[in-house]
């Protein structure tokens, strides 16, 4: 990696600390993931994305930035990209996958905060998420209490965070004040980067959005394979990716990835053997670097062949009807689309009940592990219905954060399931 | 043709011979800080054909030893119907974590519960308990049941019991009685995780806890039911490793 010092100085990063987290990222990316073997060509790509994650990327964005264009970090699959890359912004998901700054970060929030909200503050508070500092806006989002509350104190710190309010129910008058949020956004994005969303550029929005999400559902249309010919880890990283990779980039090598995999599935070639126990997994989202549950999971000798997340299938489980006229009736037709994503601060939500069902068969999963960051009190709560619907499919859940002091217990926890799925 | 199943646990390492189907020696040693060593002592103390290894430490094996593994939960159900051939439910308080699990007709794991990562109501805090009140685990049931009021600790966590002890102890309430509490804070905690999943007689009490009368009792008034206990119920981990071994399937 070049030397990004400088840049990193620039951006006010704490250098020191900065260097700690580099340090433990790429252990950690050694053991968890070069070590796999068998691992598709196509995943050299992702490996380098890794390895430059806050080198040469924070550079594109620096020098876009330098170019004009304005960066807007977000923190949720609600935020509708489309709208920021029309306006020719540059759209990241931003840092919230690792155990940093817990410290300075419980000076403004309470302990028992779940792990992600804790991770966004201490990024931003230890000084050691380029992207945050790069960012012209902040999307935060109302989908649960404390992500709610911590965006209020998160506005006190960097002075530029703006919420949306999502609605908690899916009716007529909900989806009223969804719209409206959707069209002040797009009022928003326009007046930072004083461009005007044309249906021009709304359509090359939508149309790059979309060509993300098929890459993303082709990946995982792959992954029903027996053998499955990419391992849960490898595909949970490209999903993670997907977040804040150049979008057009982005979608070609996942696209290339694809093309391999083909190949693989047509031969036989898989990074497990045929009829090796496949675990689909539900819940909470695993920002990265956080890849703690499908590391023990596949350590165990099962394949991860999905995620019922936001880092994974709510993602990009559905297109937007790019088959609009004017700018508004895009707005409507985008209203609508991101108003199908299942999310568990819904009430009721059983369209995600559904969506696991359906996953299941889809990806031939042999059991279900339900995951849910500890206070995650929505995903938590869900759990049960859950374990109500997949009726006699194997089911565990399971409650952690990213701190690595109760792996033990889950890899015990992990290999009974395992032996029970068996 | 003779089976060992080795059992690493966070407090000690059990070994069971077995020979047709039957358990012929049992071993048990203190974990400590070298449990590979004393793995590979029980090994040459108790030699078999065949070894499975399991509990918590059961990857050591699997990395320095090239020995199979399974899980305590799938070594407890076969143990537990070993000693028990109509046993439905397991409970377990284990040094560092407590388990319940419930079997089907056939033997197989149902369904389990487990405690994460807090020590509160697993073996470990026994122990700490018991020391800060000058008991020996041996002695610490038996002096339980010699209470007779009904103290209650309102904190289950290690480190808040710890000072609510300090502070009965120093009321001058007699040690019998905070010894009681602390059985009783444990049996809450542990009744509470089996009641997660269907009781299903018969319900054996297994692991070294098992052991302690106090336990027993106040397991077996709490969950209304009847508690078995085999006589080495620390083994049961042990004994379904080797049975599982002895028939060579995992």
């Amino acid at each position: 990696m070049a030397d990004y010092t400088e840049m990193w100085r620039n951006l006010g990063l704490n250098l020191e600390n900065h260097a700690g987290l580099l340090a433990v990222l790429s252990e950690g990316y050694k053991n968890i993931y070069l070590s796999q073997k068998g691992r598709p060509k196509g995943m050299e790509y992702f490996d380098f994305v890794i390895s430059e994650v806050h080198g040469l990327r924070i550079k594109e964005v620096s020098d876009a930035k330098r170019a004009g264009r304005k960066v807007v970090g977000t923190f949720c699959v609600y935020v509708p990209e489309e709208i920021v890359l029309a306006a020719d912004g540059v759209c990241i998901g931003l840092c919230a996958g690792a155990e940093v700054g817990s410290d300075e970060a419980e000076k403004f929030i309470p302990r028992n905060t779940c792990a992600l909200i804790k991770a966004f503050m201490g990024f931003k508070l230890a000084g050691l998420c380029p992207y945050v500092e790069l960012t012209d806006l902040i999307v935060g989002e109302t989908t649960c209490d404390g992500k709610k509350k911590a965006y209020e104190i998160f506005q006190n710190i960097t002075g530029r965070v703006y919420v949306m309010e999502i609605p908690n129910m899916k009716n007529e008058e909900s989806k009223k004040l969804w719209h409206s949020e959707v069209v002040r956004f797009k009022e928003t994005v326009e007046a930072i980067t004083k461009k005007t969303i044309t249906l021009e550029n709304l359509k090359k929005g939508a149309s790059l959005v979309n060509g993300k999400r098929r890459a993303l559902q082709r990946l995982s249309g792959l992954r029903a394979a027996d053998p499955t010919p990419i391992s849960g880890l490898d595909a949970l990283l490209v999903n993670q990716v997907s977040f804040y990779d150049d979008p057009v980039r982005f979608t070609q090598m996942t696209n290339k990835l694809c093309e391999e995999l083909e190949g693989r599935i047509k031969q036989g070639i898989g990074v497990s053997s045929r009829g090796a126990r496949r675990v689909l997994i539900s819940g909470s989202p695993m920002a990265i670097p956080n890849w703690k549950l499908h590391s023990i999971i596949e350590g165990s000798g099962a394949v991860v062949v999905g995620e019922e997340s936001c880092v994974g299938e709510r993602n990009f489980r559905d297109l937007l009807d790019e088959n609009f006229s004017t700018v508004d009736e895009g707005l409507k037709k985008m209203a609508d689309r991101y108003l199908e994503i299942d999310c568990a601060c819904f009430t009721p939500n059983d369209e995600r009940l559904e969506n696991i069902k359906s996953m299941t068969k889809k990806l031939r999963a042999d059991g279900v592990i339900h995951y849910a960051l500890q206070f995650c009190t929505p995903y938590m709560m869900e759990a049960y219905k859950v374990e109500k619907a997949l009726g006699k499919i194997p089911f565990m859940r399971m409650e952690t954060d990213y701190s690595m002091e109760d792996v033990g217990q889950l890899k015990t926890r992990v290999e009974a399931f395992l032996e029970m799925v068996k | 043709m003779k089976a060992l199943g080795i059992d690493i646990g966070s407090r000690y390492i059990k070994g069971a011979l077995v020979e047709k189907g039957k358990g012929v020696d049992f071993k048990r040693a203190e974990t400590s800080f070298n449990p590979l060593e004393k793995c590979n002592e029980m090994l040459n103390e108790m030699p078999a054909d065949r070894v499975i290894a399991t509990g918590y430490g059961r990857h050591l094996l699997e990395v320095h030893a090239d020995i199979k593994t399974i899980t305590e939960i799938k070594a407890f159900a076969r143990g537990a119907r070993a000693f028990f051939s109509n046993c439905h439910t397991i409970i377990d308080i284990g040094g560092q974590d407590t388990k319940v699990i419930a079997l089907n007709e056939q033997g197989n794991v149902w369904k389990f519960e487990m405690n994460d990562r807090c020590a509160a109501g697993t073996g470990k805090f026994l122990e700490i308990m018991a020391k800060n009140l000058g008991y020996s685990l041996d002695e610490f049931g038996a002096k339980a049941l010699t209470a007779h009021q009904d103290i209650q600790l309102s904190s289950m966590c290690t480190v808040f019991a710890e000072s609510e002890v300090v502070s009965l102890t120093a009321k001058g309430v007699a040690r019998e009685e905070i010894a009681m509490a602390i059985h009783r804070a444990i049996i809450n905690r542990v009744a509470s995780m089996a009641k997660r999943i269907p009781l299903q007689a018969e319900v054996v009490f297994a692991g070294g806890c098992a052991h302690n009368p106090c336990l027993k009792t106040l397991l077996a008034q709490s969950l209304k039911r009847n508690i078995q206990v085999a006589s080495v119920p620390e083994m049961t981990g042990a004994l379904g490793a080797a049975l599982f071994a002895e028939e060579d399937g995992i």
